[in-house]
């Protein structure tokens, strides 16, 4: 089949990676019974992670993407998920197109 | 495992299909980003078989994005490895979030279901968790499906690449972005919770702008946890 040992490594290598970040967490958090102040900062974990991946596209990419975000924000704010990527992809084809 | 799995359990075909409609727009948004994925991989001499492999064993969006990138030849197979645990250290907080919610279930489901866990369908299983009792059918089941979602919308892109060209034209990347920053949003209710995320997009931009890629995630993610802990004052109405 077309696929080089290299290829094959690489794969490999991520896939064992990635699922031992996944397992360390189950491992890990199973042992967790928080309250407090170490269970709020555990809480703050989905918005706080969520936000870090996305916050260079939003913040340093380029304008367009910036008022993108921002409406989509808007959009998120009464519109469910599926109508907040439609107004997402459709701001930013637009405003990419305005920037030319 | 404990007490009787019967006790007011709902159907199973119902909390499955609860858990596939609630990860449905999720998974129109992945569309796009897998055909995005498979369709640069092949051009970067991945044949689409190797491009479904690694998102079945991978399963992780960005990560697998990011090393995409940086796919060489030859390939520079310890830095794409680095690179992608870096982006993924996050799911070991994640996983440790999620981890409690999910004690109750069998071992093998645990296993099988964090494999399967990304962003999206752990964002949701974590909104549902605080109002629910997860289920195996609502977690593993949904969570199923987004993976063969992925792995089948990657492998089409491998092979319809080089018909439809880049699908960042029609703005297929930035469905990622959409699709967080409406998860986030359902996270938001409080408060407490907007200074989170403005610690953690601030702490990100800033890292991202000083040490570059990965190290954005971390960053953010820690400085939105310390704000969650600075603001954190004892809540009347916690008794519940």
């Amino acid at each position: 089949m077309s696929l080089d040992v290299t290829t094959f490594l690489a794969i490999l290598g991520m896939a064992l990676g990635t699922y031992a970040c996944r397992l360390t967490g189950l491992l890990v958090g199973a042992r967790l019974a928080l309250a407090g102040r170490a269970k709020a900062a555990l809480d703050a974990i989905p918005p706080a992670v969520l936000t870090a991946v996305i916050a260079p596209t939003l913040f340093a990419t380029g304008w367009p993407e910036t008022l993108a975000g921002a409406v989509t924000v808007l959009a998120a704010l009464r519109l469910p998920l599926l109508g907040v990527i439609a107004v997402g992809v459709a701001a930013i084809v637009v405003l990419r197109l305005l920037a030319g | 495992m404990t007490g009787s799995p019967h006790e007011t359990s709902p159907s199973f075909l119902s909390e499955w299909r609860e858990g596939i409609a609630e990860l449905a727009p999720a998974m129109i948004a992945a569309m796009p980003l897998a055909l995005l994925y498979g369709a640069i991989a092949a051009s970067k001499g991945l044949s689409p078989f190797a491009v479904a492999l690694s998102s079945g064993l991978v399963f992780a969006g960005g990560a697998q994005l990011a090393a995409i990138e940086m796919w060489t030849t030859p390939v520079p197979v310890a830095a794409i490895v680095l690179s992608t645990v870096l982006i993924n250290a996050r799911y070991v907080l994640m996983a440790a979030s999620l981890a409690p919610k999910v004690a109750h279930m069998p071992l093998w489901a645990r296993l099988l279901g964090f494999h399967v866990l990304a962003d999206e369908n752990w964002a949701l299983a974590e909104r549902r968790a605080a109002m629910r009792r997860l289920t195996l059918p609502y977690f593993l089941g949904a969570g199923a499906v987004f993976w063969l979602n992925w792995v089948a919308f990657s492998w089409a892109g491998a092979i319809l690449g080089p018909i439809i060209g880049d699908p960042r034209r029609f703005g297929a990347d930035f469905a990622f972005t959409a699709i967080f920053i409406g998860l986030v949003a359902s996270f938001v209710t409080t408060r407490r919770q907007v200074a989170v995320v403005v610690a953690s997009a601030a702490a990100a931009t800033l890292t991202h702008w000083m040490l570059g890629s990965p190290w954005h995630v971390l960053a953010g993610a820690f400085a939105g946890m310390g704000m969650a802990v600075l603001v954190w004052t004892p809540a009347p109405e916690a008794a519940t």
